[in-house]
């Protein structure tokens, strides 16, 4: 079958811009000055100020990663990035309050009609600061904290210090000093003991301004058999330069407490998307990422689970199409640190064009634990000739009452089954999406349903360019 | 006599001048090509410290060479054989192989065939971490092996070569390169052995060359002590319809660094990569491997099988790279570990780096106990747990050994797996 296919995605919805009027902006570059700025701004206790200073120290020291990762990082200019920018700290709570400029995004992106359809609460993130933020009543009223991280750390520091920076330390990786340096907006949320949260918390993470970075920081605590649904969305419009965006996600399940974490990336393709995501679940706890890199120029992504309690489970659903001129380098950590755990990865990825997706795992089992449980499949998809995947996973697993299986596989699509949709009269085109869709349908279906329509429209494949 | 490897070599007297000089630029390469360190991504989970060579010294000639001879025992029936001690050929048996076949030590192949040994003499560079050992090992090569077999010879008994290593902290420096023409076919055995129980330094080289329709199987049976530090870089390079079935067991050694890469540089090349590896106290072995799919329509199929007992660890970092134009490729990758106590420490990392979509890829890596099932069958009918426990392991590796087609070689290495398990 010939290959030469040109498939583009739909990345339209996000393309767009509005000039808005920033009262905040810490201007180009960073420098403990810029730091100053962002503390000024935020008012942020003197802890944070030092926190962010130590970060910043620790991201001048520590080299770029291209010892493995890709070269590409080497072309993130930092000096050219703008680190802060906001129209105030403080988010409204009714869509009315919310400046026209911005809002008329979000309306756009229909945050508020999905609001009102089936969210428990939502935030709106807009450069730095988040623009709105608000919960239901009934859930607001069973004690659940859901706010930026700004308002948290203001308003509940006792909870806030615990637990920030705990799971992932400012030295974990560059990137995580960066955010720990510059950090501002994201969201702070607590569930108090026994709050199954029915329907999904919502973040919307937006970049408006070019050469800008994001550093939105969110800390999700669940308390003692609690359960909780989170979900993010980001998008950018396309610029001609490079934007960064660079989050630390913090998660803590106490005993028996549940988060699932969903994000659906669709930055546009001058974003670099470089993401720290782990949680630690305590005993009989479960932490599930179902992370959805679909844009950006180059992800790096690796959420983990640190399973410190007897029975934890982690789990890591991962779909990344990587389009052309794209890399989609994500994958997963598991870290078993106790009896009777057990972890599960699945990771899909597609090729399209030149695009490249890569996969890195590392999964690990101490010594003298029993009965831990790890099991990764990676399945790949190349569509194109030219396109590329990676697998490269770390695997350590000590004690011999422990099991794990890795397995990966490589594919394209198989000539006989467009043949056959063709032979029944389907377009070739729309026969390619329908065997990419089928590809990653099994995971898809564990998105709530309204995401799940919404990624199957996104890749929803269109077929431009001549067969042959 | 006994100075420390740290000095530039003395020239040896074997060489032919030429050689000598290349050897003088791989020591100074030796010397200016850093230590690793663990973050270099090729040297990841490796034990770093066991890279301390300072204590190890230049080899004595052998002691006991009778003794070393008679040791030398492998197949009933070989078309030849070679016993080399410290860098040294101490016998050779086998004088009537067919015309035109070369088996000789390097420093005669060096002068005796000069074309042939340029060009294929470590002729491709080390690159999967240990460009510093393969200078080392050029700037002190002795001895070894060169097999030139000529285009359509076949020899029917293998030829088993024994590389022996005497003395306390003595250095070897085994090599074995082995050039197949087109349409030959040959069986090799190559033993790794200690005189003794002490520690030493084993730093070899292992190249391999396949012209088109070739075959070659090639079986490493590395027993060094298990003070042993050593060293095997092999480079494997296989031409259109070739056949390269290569099989390295790691029965020996201390701390053991392997590195395989496979070349398939013509279409409908065919490599087997193998190996088996029994592990116990702190024994080190650390694995690297490269399958490179150059050419379209090639397969190369990797199977490593680890068993941990006690404190061992093991590294097994494999890729299989599909390059842009190797379409049609089929590429296996599996790594087993069978664990066989707590404190063992196996470390996977199967990689995958596909350029073309047009290929068959699959990799695994698998990691559990004995099963408790078959324990318990055996265990019932009578058989104590720890004989139970040794077949099941023997059975593990006996998997592999079947892929192995020369049934006899399939015995003899059962044989010596079972001899070595009591």
């Amino acid at each position: 079958m010939d290959t030469k296919l040109n498939l583009n995605i739909d990345r339209s919805v996000g393309d767009f811009h509005y000039d808005v009027d920033y009262e905040f902006d810490a201007g180009t570059g960073l420098s403990e000055k810029t730091i100053d700025y962002i503390c000024d701004v935020k008012k942020d206790p003197d802890w944070i100020r030092e926190f962010r200073k130590d970060a910043l120290r620790k991201f001048n020291s520590m080299p770029m990663p291209t010892h493995w990762a890709s070269p590409d990082l080497e072309n993130i200019v930092f000096e050219n990035i703008r680190y802060y920018l906001s129209q105030g700290t403080m988010p409204k709570r009714s869509w009315d309050d919310v400046p026209e400029d911005v809002k008329r995004t979000f309306e756009r992106l229909g945050i508020p009609e999905q609001e009102r359809k089936f969210l428990a609460g939502v935030e709106a993130q807009f450069d730095s600061e988040a623009a709105y933020s608000n919960i239901k009543a009934a859930v607001g009223d069973q004690g659940v904290i859901f706010v930026g991280s700004t308002e948290g750390l203001q308003k509940h520091p006792e909870i806030f210090k615990k637990w920030f920076g705990k799971v992932i330390p400012t030295g974990d990786n560059k990137f995580s000093a960066l955010n720990s340096a510059v950090f501002s907006g994201g969201s702070f949320i607590y569930i108090p003991p026994g709050v199954k949260v029915k329907h999904p918390l919502q973040a919307y993470f937006r970049i408006n301004a070019e050469n800008f970075g994001q550093f939105e920081r969110t800390l999700i605590i669940a308390d003692e058999g609690s359960e909780v649904m989170y979900m993010e969305g980001c998008t950018a419009p396309k610029f001609e330069t490079s934007t960064l965006h660079s989050a630390v996600v913090e998660l803590v399940a106490l005993k028996g407490a549940k988060i699932q974490y969903i994000t659906v990336q669709n930055w546009s393709a001058n974003v670099f998307n470089l993401v720290t995501k782990r949680g630690i679940a305590h005993e009989e706890a479960e932490i599930k990422w179902i992370d959805c890199n679909i844009g950006s120029r180059l992800t790096m992504k690796y959420p983990g689970v640190v399973m410190k309690g007897r029975k934890a489970r982690g789990e890591v659903i991962s779909i990344a199409l990587a389009g052309d001129g794209q890399h989609q380098d994500t994958g997963a950590k598991m870290i078993h640190a106790a009896d009777e755990t057990t972890s599960n990865i699945v990771s899909k990825s597609i090729s399209i064009g030149k695009g490249r997706s890569t996969y890195r795992g590392l999964v690990q089992v101490g010594r003298h634990l029993k009965g831990c449980k790890n099991n990764t499949e990676c399945d790949a998809l190349l569509i194109n000739t030219d396109s590329r995947t990676d697998t490269y996973p770390a695997i350590t697993v000590r004690g011999k009452e422990n099991a794990c299986q890795h397995e990966a596989s490589v594919s394209k699509i198989s000539a006989e089954q467009i043949f056959y949709m063709q032979q029944r009269g389907i377009s070739k085109a729309a026969a390619m999406s329908l065997a990419v869709n089928g590809f990653v349908n099994d995971l898809v279906q564990q998105f709530p349903m309204e995401y799940s329509v919404e990624l199957k429209r996104l890749i929803d494949l269109e077929m431009e360019g001549s067969v042959g | 006599m006994s100075t420390t490897l740290m000095e530039k070599p003395s020239p040896a007297a074997n060489w032919p001048a030429w050689f000598t000089a290349l050897q003088e630029a791989a020591f100074a390469e030796y010397e200016n090509t850093p230590t690793p360190t663990r973050k270099v991504e090729a040297w990841r989970f490796a034990n770093i410290k066991a890279l301390d060579l300072s204590p190890f010294v230049d080899a004595a000639p052998v002691a006991s060479e009778g003794r070393l001879i008679n040791a030398s025992t492998g197949l009933a029936e070989t078309s030849a054989k070679l016993v080399l001690g410290n860098n040294a050929l101490l016998h050779r048996e086998g004088t009537a192989l067919p015309k035109g076949v070369i088996l000789e030590p390097l420093e005669s192949a060096a002068t005796n065939h000069t074309d042939l040994f340029k060009k294929y003499f470590m002729a491709k560079p080390v690159e999967l971490g240990s460009r510093k050992y393969a200078a080392f090992h050029k700037a002190r090569v002795a001895g070894g092996a060169f097999l030139y077999v000529p285009p359509n010879t076949t020899l029917t008994l293998p030829i088993e070569i024994f590389q022996w290593v005497e003395g306390e902290n003595a250095s070897v420096f085994p090599h074995t390169l082995i050039v197949c023409g087109e349409n030959s076919q040959v069986t090799v055995i190559d033993y790794f052995k200690s005189a003794d129980k002490l520690p030493a330094l084993a730093c070899g080289v292992n190249d391999l060359h396949l012209d088109s329709g070739a075959k070659l199987t090639y079986v490493a049976v590395q027993d060094w002590s298990r003070e042993t530090t050593a060293f095997h870089l092999n480079s494997t390079t296989v031409e259109s319809n070739a056949t390269c079935t290569a099989l390295i067991t790691n029965f020996g050694g201390g701390y053991v660094r392997g590195e395989c890469l496979s070349r398939l540089i013509g279409e409908g090349a065919r490599s087997e990569m193998f190996s088996i590896n029994p592990v116990e106290g702190t024994r080190e072995i650390d694995q690297r491997t490269l399958q490179d799919h150059v050419a379209p329509r090639a397969t190369s199929d990797l199977l490593y099988l680890n068993a941990l007992d006690d404190k061992s660890r093991t590294i097994f970092a494999g890729l299989i790279k599909v390059e842009p134009g190797a379409a049609g490729t089929d590429a296996y990758q599996k790594v087993k570990n069978l664990i066989l106590s707590d404190d063992a420490d196996p470390n996977s990392m199967p990689g995958l780096e596909i350029l073309n979509d047009e290929v068959r890829c699959s990799h695994g890596a698998t990691n559990g106990p004995v099963s408790a099932d078959e324990l318990f069958y055996m265990t019932a009918r009578g058989i104590p747990k720890d004989t139970a426990c040794r077949l099941i392991v023997n059975g593990f590796f006996n998997s592999l050994l079947e892929r192995l087609e020369n049934t006899t070689l399939r015995a003899h290495l059962m044989q010596l797996l079972e001899q070595r398990s009591r």
